[in-house]
């Protein structure tokens, strides 16, 4: 980690007429490191990473990102252009559900070729060997290359759009509910896979999920959202250890004990 | 305008009113100014149904004077339905003279084929086209698409061309290849086979797209460069046939296959008819032309079937009624400006 944060956000706010989506929302990011949003649902984990990922203007606030030539950039300020092309090079959005964030009626390997392709390669045999090596690494058989994601299980597309995503060796990644809606071991094994991902390629990520499992078992820092405000933040075990604002320690005992 | 006091309803010179045609041409000159650019345009109903080539024809009926010279071909032949109505159409609407001789037109309406004999400086393509959006049946949506254009994001295109080598083995699309031009925009060449593609680029010939039921109007101009996309180690490459045309014994033309009887007989001949005809004027047999033939007139009914000599005679027909009407004063005028700057191209 370096000195310099990777991303930073200064009191971000996004209204809905007189609603609040989320208010006055401030942070750093560092690089390699993974922040986790939780909240129940309505708290505003979603307005903010849609605000964080340009895909929704806020009200207020700014949010800044240091380029890989070290200058910092003021993602609102950026013309449409350039924060396009930054999402599909440095960052990745993995969404809850894999249909938003795939292209069913194209194989896999497409599927993971797209940004290759939209940066320029026009090699069909690197592109391919690429695709086949990226699938390997979320688990995903060579044999299944020219399978439409269609024809993919939910574990499998969700591991598809994670490769698809980090192709182009993104520096920040922003997932929704990465584990929505998968079954507990296929859920297990996707966190697993994840974890391995994120330390191996040193990647900064900013998780929205309310399963507090999730959150503990991949972010080194957390932010309890409620309200569309933070309530709380720390290190991850810290708060779910010794939380202190009344809302997250209603959070923390409602967790389902097996 | 003045309106002769007839019962009965007549129309303006080549159907349109010269407003619409006004509309029309701007666009055009806009699709000129910007190449491959899909331009919006307020596209009128015509008297024939979507996909028969409505924006083509109203194309054609925005730049037609009266001293053009009318082809109309449709998949190559000059003789199908498709390219005999918007042929009779414009000798009825505008009293244009027609001919079937790529050489002698000014202005060639085409359904998916451009001629084998070179175009020339002077002369206008005008192309029917289905579906202009290159990239629709990857992106539905229109506001995105609109928006990949503008930015240059083009790796979608490139996802189908994948698509096409990982199924395939090569790249599989034949028709509707895409092509980028003059660096710039990827446009769709309208369902030409990709044979045409390599005519497209630097053609001396103006080249205008017409799109009536998605109503937009885009443009090659002459001597542009109109590049197929493909892949490094998957080149662009036209469709090759292993014999020559049955009639008039061509190479490295594009051939149709015509079905002779259910015994499986078939024969394959030049999709272009006029090219094909030319050829055998010229004394060119192929291993299946009639022996005896002395102008074109192939025996074989199931064969593309031979024009009517009366067609050729076109020009001197009697003016059709009834009688169209000739802008005068303002509209006239505009129409002369807009000949003289298309000559000027």
């Amino acid at each position: 980690m370096t000195d310099e944060p990777l991303f930073r956000v200064t009191s971000l706010s996004k209204y809905y007429g007189s609603r609040v989506g989320c208010e006055d929302i401030t942070f750093d990011l560092w690089p390699g490191e993974v922040l986790a949003v939780v909240g129940e649902s309505g708290s505003g984990k979603t307005t903010l990473l849609n605000c964080m990922s340009t895909r929704l203007m806020p009200t207020s606030g700014t949010a800044a990102y240091r380029m890989r030539d070290g200058t910092w950039r003021d993602l609102y300020r950026m013309s449409e252009a350039e924060r396009r092309f930054l999402m599909r090079t440095d960052w990745g959005f993995v969404h809850q559900n894999p249909a938003d964030g795939l292209r069913m009626t194209v194989s896999a390997g497409a599927n993971v070729g797209e940004r290759l392709m939209a940066v320029g390669d026009r090699h069909y045999g690197n592109i391919r060997s690429t695709a086949i090596d990226w699938l390997g690494r979320v688990e995903i058989g060579e044999d299944r290359i020219d399978d439409q994601p269609r024809a993919f299980s939910g574990g499998m597309r969700q591991r598809l759009q994670i490769a698809r995503n980090l192709v182009t060796g993104p520096r920040l990644v922003f997932m929704d509910e990465p584990t929505g809606g998968l079954d507990v071991s296929v859920q297990a094994r996707l966190l697993d896979l994840l974890r391995g991902l994120v330390t191996d390629l040193g990647l900064a990520a900013i998780v929205v999920t309310h399963d507090l499992a999730v959150a503990r078992l991949l972010s080194q820092r957390m932010m309890v959202m409620k309200d569309g405000r933070v309530v709380e933040t720390g290190l991850t075990d810290r708060v779910l250890d010794d939380p202190r604002a009344p809302y997250t320690q209603l959070l923390v005992s409602s967790i389902l004990q097996v | 305008m003045n309106i002769q006091a007839t019962d009965i309803a007549t129309y303006n010179f080549a159907y349109l009113d010269e407003q619409t045609k006004r509309m029309i041409r701007r666009a055009i000159l806009k699709g000129i100014a910007i190449p491959g650019y899909q331009v919006p345009f307020a596209s009128r109903e015509m008297p024939m149904p979507y996909g028969w080539g409505t924006g083509g024809v109203q194309v054609t009926a925005s730049i037609i004077g009266p001293d053009d010279i009318l082809k109309v071909i449709d998949q190559g032949a000059d003789d199908t339905t498709n390219a005999v109505s918007i042929r009779a159409f414009f000798k009825k609407v505008a009293d244009v003279a027609v001919t079937t001789e790529t050489e002698k037109a000014t202005i060639i309406q085409t359904r998916h084929r451009i001629p084998e004999a070179p175009l020339h400086a002077g002369q206008v393509l005008v192309y029917q086209v289905p579906i202009p959006e290159p990239l629709r049946f990857l992106e539905p949506r229109e506001t995105e698409t609109r928006k990949m254009h503008a930015l240059e994001e083009y790796g979608l295109m490139h996802v189908k061309l994948y698509e096409d080598i990982a199924r395939h083995g090569h790249i599989a699309t034949t028709y509707a290849y895409p092509v980028k031009v003059e660096g710039r925009y990827v446009m769709d060449p309208s369902p030409t086979p990709k044979f045409d593609n390599p005519k497209m680029n630097m053609s001396p010939a103006l080249q205008l797209f017409g799109a009536g039921r998605e109503k937009r109007i885009y443009a090659v101009p002459p001597f542009t460069k109109v590049v197929s996309l493909d892949f490094e180690d998957h080149p662009f490459e036209i469709q090759k046939f292993d014999q020559p045309c049955a009639l008039c014994g061509a190479e490295q033309v594009y051939l149709d296959e015509v079905i002779l009887d259910d015994k499986g007989g078939h024969m394959f001949v030049c999709s272009d008819t006029d090219h094909c005809e030319k050829r055998r004027e010229d004394g060119h047999r192929g291993h299946m032309a009639p022996e005896n033939e002395s102008r074109a007139s192939p025996s074989s009914s199931a064969g593309p079937s031979p024009r009517k000599d009366g067609e050729e005679e076109a020009p001197t027909l009697t003016p059709p009624s009834p009688r169209p009407l000739r802008g005068e004063g303002k509209g006239e005028g505009q129409h002369q400006t807009f000949e003289k700057s298309r000559e000027a191209e």
